[in-house]
């Protein structure tokens, strides 16, 4: 169910795009208008809702320790698991962000013949980090068509990415990596009958969304061709807010409205994990809770039971039992 | 206990989850008997001072809540997702990747979807979603929405009370997503209408009077710990001290209270009064902060506050200089990761310092609180005591990290050093079942009960297979941990999935091999069991060698 209304609702997106260019003529709409729209939602949507996570405090300092913490001096500390100072938790942080450290301790189980068994899987880690990182290359090499002359980052990235150079125009690696690995994130959402169960719509609609962006940009690169030309005057005009509308092809359209659909709903969706992550406090915090205090700052005072109520109570049997007491009576 | 099935019915476990979308709630209580709590009695409640105290059961239809429940749970869902970034963050970024499903020792024993972490949290988030963000407002069941109903409700009950707060998913989830926040804050909100389990609040009520979660009273512990010295006595031939309540000791000994008399617990709290004797260690231990443990974890922040509170004040009444703690696994989680938060500065207090060693615990020079291990690790270190490894050699350990420790304290370490200076057979379980992918006994967190014991047996599956494993290899027959609900809990899991298998704490072995100044010819281990390197007769001498490793067969 989930899947085919995501399906539905980017074929909706795609046909929205062919009519309104195509039929409407609306290229201003949908190539300046609807551009401009989705970065806006996308920039205040983004701050606020960091802004709405920063805003709730964190009264508890809760590392979940993965490792052996800072204690005697002759034990040896894991510091990169459970770090003791702001510097080793930035370290920590920085595996986690930049090579999803704790997905790469992802293992599965299998119950057989009365005995479970663990084996090392780094698939999920594995199509993680490939379309993560594959995207971040595209968007990077994305920016020749926001700068003349086109930056020098960006030439050196299309050479390591067209490294082999087949085809003309030259295979991107990349192009290639990310399709497969978003179709991997996908396959494995159906094919696990866990994950088929707890999966919704808004975790299908974003691959599709990435898988249909991927696809109309690889088309238009290989196939059906683009007037790169006029795509890159499109791109600089909206950069330096004069924007003007090029004639370029219908399918350069349908690309731009999926992106900034993408963009659009990052902020109301899961995809805000990119920013989450940095504010985790299972593993941006310190597990140094004895060495240094904690403060909460909604801390309250609370009705506990003190050691007079508790003397007055059982004074007698106390006394009884020759235990010392504050107060003899 | 009353088992409805068979370890090898319980091991045919069905993982294919249910046709019917998760987002329909209907939990059938009489069914399933056996995977959950009895409701708490009035009495607990309104000692506690807490709402809608009242005769109740899961079972019964009408859980009596009160008339505006719904919106004391979206009052009290509100106010926490301001108070706590944790909750808030993780209602927000969980992309539902699964990498959490198959950590879960619930979910691998009961095969039940909504045993995975990614679900028990989104029973939560179902709710959050419709009612506190714009997509799911706008979008409803697309985005996983669903309105809170009293079916939603009794499905919080069932499958908040089905976590034992382990963390074990948070360590494998990619933005450290810790189900045990959530299961923490849906419980709160559980109690807010009045759902709290008896299993916690009648022992949190007692530890509020008593001063210990089993409602011992003064004297019952003058007369445990001096049963126990007396015991100590008889096999040792040496009369320790008991210092009880005694203002101006220098450190204040906090042990859970099930080591008073629960089994084998008793046998660490022989341990520990050996261990202070033989090194001379100005300590006391106290009637009013009698409880290490704290059942308040398992309720609310606010009640863990609330019970925590008794250790300073009562080490401020006493004058100590600093706090050390005994073998308990929750506890330490409540000492190293909120007691310097809720209840200190300590400032009556000094850094903690070794008066055998002189180390400095500098570690712990805030909260000024120490664990027996690390106490212990540096004795060893620094030589101060004697041991002989040998009179431990009737037994074959291996070491269960119990949660807490292992995940929200990082003490992985210290009683491995400990173990191997007193223990000449020690095996490890597998890597993913130790340190911090450590498995939960299946029992923590206030579900220690005898009637949910299917899902006990159930949750605690992963431990205990991973015990049979070094039991048949390596013909372990002992289960060393250093958590009191591990040692009340481990050894009904153990006798359900691997007969023969016991169950002891680290300092239950330090006191076996402790060679104590003056004490006579040891005959016995601290349980009365004859030593293995006592002179056996030239036949037997192959046997208990042999031993488990023929029982495992039958296992």
């Amino acid at each position: 169910m989930s899947t085919w209304s995501s399906l539905i609702a980017i074929v909706l997106l795609i046909t929205i795009a062919i009519v309104g260019v195509q039929v409407a003529g609306l290229q201003m709409v949908f190539g300046v208008v609807i551009p401009y729209i989705a970065i806006a939602l996308f920039l205040i949507g983004v701050v606020y809702r960091v802004i709405r996570w920063a805003m709730s405090p964190v009264p508890f300092r809760i590392p979940t320790t993965s490792g052996q913490a800072r204690s005697l001096p002759w034990i040896k500390n894991n510091s990169l698991e459970s770090p003791h100072n702001g510097f080793t938790t930035f370290l920590r942080m920085l595996l986690e962000v930049l090579l999803f450290r704790s997905l790469f301790r992802n293992t599965k189980t299998d119950l057989k013949e009365g005995r479970l068994l663990y084996g090392s899987n780094k698939w999920l880690w594995l199509g993680g980090i490939v379309f993560h990182y594959s995207f971040l290359v595209i968007f990077l090499r994305h920016f020749k068509y926001f700068a003349e002359p086109t930056p020098a980052f960006v030439t050196a990235l299309q050479s390591v990415d067209g490294f082999f150079q087949i085809g003309l125009p030259i295979l991107y690696i990349t192009d290639m990596l990310f399709l497969a690995a978003v179709s991997f994130l996908f396959i494995r959402r159906v094919w696990s009958p866990q994950l088929r169960y707890l999966s919704l719509a808004s975790d299908y609609f974003p691959l599709f969304l990435l898988l249909a962006i991927g696809c109309t940009g690889v088309l238009m690169r290989y196939f059906t061709k683009v007037d790169i030309v006029a795509v890159k005057e499109l791109g600089t005009g909206l950069l330096s807010f004069h924007p003007v509308v090029p004639e370029v092809g219908v399918m350069f359209y349908i690309h731009l409205f999926l992106v900034s659909s993408l963009i659009a709903y990052f902020p109301f969706s899961k995809l805000m994990h990119m920013a989450g992550i940095f504010l985790s406090p299972t593993r941006n915090l310190a597990n140094n809770n004895r060495t240094k205090r904690h403060v909460n700052p909604w801390d309250y005072p609370v009705h506990v039971h003190t050691y007079a109520e508790y003397e007055d109570e059982f004074r007698p049997v106390m006394k009884a039992a020759g235990l010392p007491l504050d107060k003899e009576e | 206990m009353a088992v409805k099935y068979k370890p090898d019915q319980l091991l045919q476990v069905d993982y294919k989850p249910p046709k019917k979308s998760w987002l329909d709630p209907k939990i059938d209580f009489g069914e399933k008997k056996g995977n959950w709590n009895y409701g708490a009695v009035p009495d607990a409640v309104t000692h506690l001072e807490l709402p809608n105290a009242r005769k109740w059961q899961p079972s019964d239809e009408d859980w009596q809540l009160p008339e505006n429940w719904k919106e004391i749970i979206f009052e009290g869902l509100r106010q926490r997702l301001d108070r706590f970034r944790s909750l808030r963050l993780f209602m927000d970024v969980c992309v539902r990747c699964g990498a959490c499903a198959d950590k879960c020792h619930y979910f691998l024993g009961s095969g039940d979807p909504k045993n995975m972490p990614v679900m028990r949290a989104e029973l939560l988030r179902s709710v959050y979603r419709r009612d506190f963000t714009l997509a799911g407002k706008l979008m409803g069941k697309m985005m996983g929405a669903r309105e809170l109903t009293v079916d939603v409700l009794k499905e919080w009950f069932y499958y908040f009370f089905q976590c034992t707060e382990c963390r074990r998913c948070s360590v494998f989830c990619p933005y450290g997503i810790d189900t045990a926040e959530i299961t923490m804050i849906g419980r709160e909100l559980l109690a807010l209408v009045g759902l709290n389990i008896d299993w916690i609040l009648t022992p949190a009520s007692n530890c509020f009077r008593t001063g210990n979660h089993l409602g011992i009273q003064p004297h019952g512990v003058v007369d445990s710990l001096e049963f126990a010295a007396d015991e100590l006595e008889d096999i040792t031939g040496i009369k320790v001290d008991l210092p009880i309540n005694r203002k101006g000791a220098e450190v204040l000994f906090i042990a859970p209270s099930a080591d008073y008399f629960a089994s084998p617990h008793y046998y660490t709290l022989l341990g520990y009064m050996a261990l202070f004797h033989e090194i001379g260690l100005d300590y006391t231990w106290s009637t009013f902060a009698s409880e290490g443990g704290n059942f308040g974890l398992f309720h609310s922040h606010e009640m863990m506050k609330r019970l925590n509170a008794k250790m300073y004040m009562e080490a401020e009444r006493l004058k100590v200089k600093w706090i050390l703690g005994g073998e308990c696994g929750h506890m330490w989680r409540v000492i190293h990761q909120y007691m310097g938060t809720m209840n200190s500065p300590a400032d009556f207090l000094e850094v903690p310092k070794s008066p055998v060693t002189g180390t400095v615990f500098e570690h712990a020079k805030s909260t000024k609180m120490v664990h027996i291990c690390e106490f212990t690790a540096d004795l060893i270190k620094n030589d101060k005591i004697k041991l002989d490894p040998s009179r431990n050699d009737h037994w074959k350990v291996t070491f269960h990290d119990s949660c807490n420790p292992a995940r929200a304290m990082g003490l992985i370490e210290e009683p491995r050093y400990v173990i191997n200076a007193v223990s000449n057979h020690f095996h490890e379980m597998p890597e993913n079942t130790i340190k911090e992918q450590t498995f939960c006994c299946g029992s923590g967190a206030g579900l220690g009960t005898d009637e949910n014991f299917e899902m006990r047996m159930r949750g605690g599956l992963p431990r205990a297979n991973a015990v049979k494993f070094v039991n048949e290899r390596h013909g372990v027959d002992h289960l060393l941990c250093i958590c009191a609900i591990d040692k009340a809990t481990l050894p009904p899991l153990l006798e359900f999935w691997v007969p023969g298998v016991e169950v002891a704490g680290i300092h239950e072995m330090v006191g076996n091999a402790l060679i104590m100044k003056g004490e006579k010819e040891r005959e016995t281990d601290l349980r009365g069991e004859p030593l293995a390197n006592l002179p056996i007769p030239e036949t037997d001498e192959a046997a208990p060698d042999e031993k488990p490793v023929e029982e495992a067969d039958h296992v």
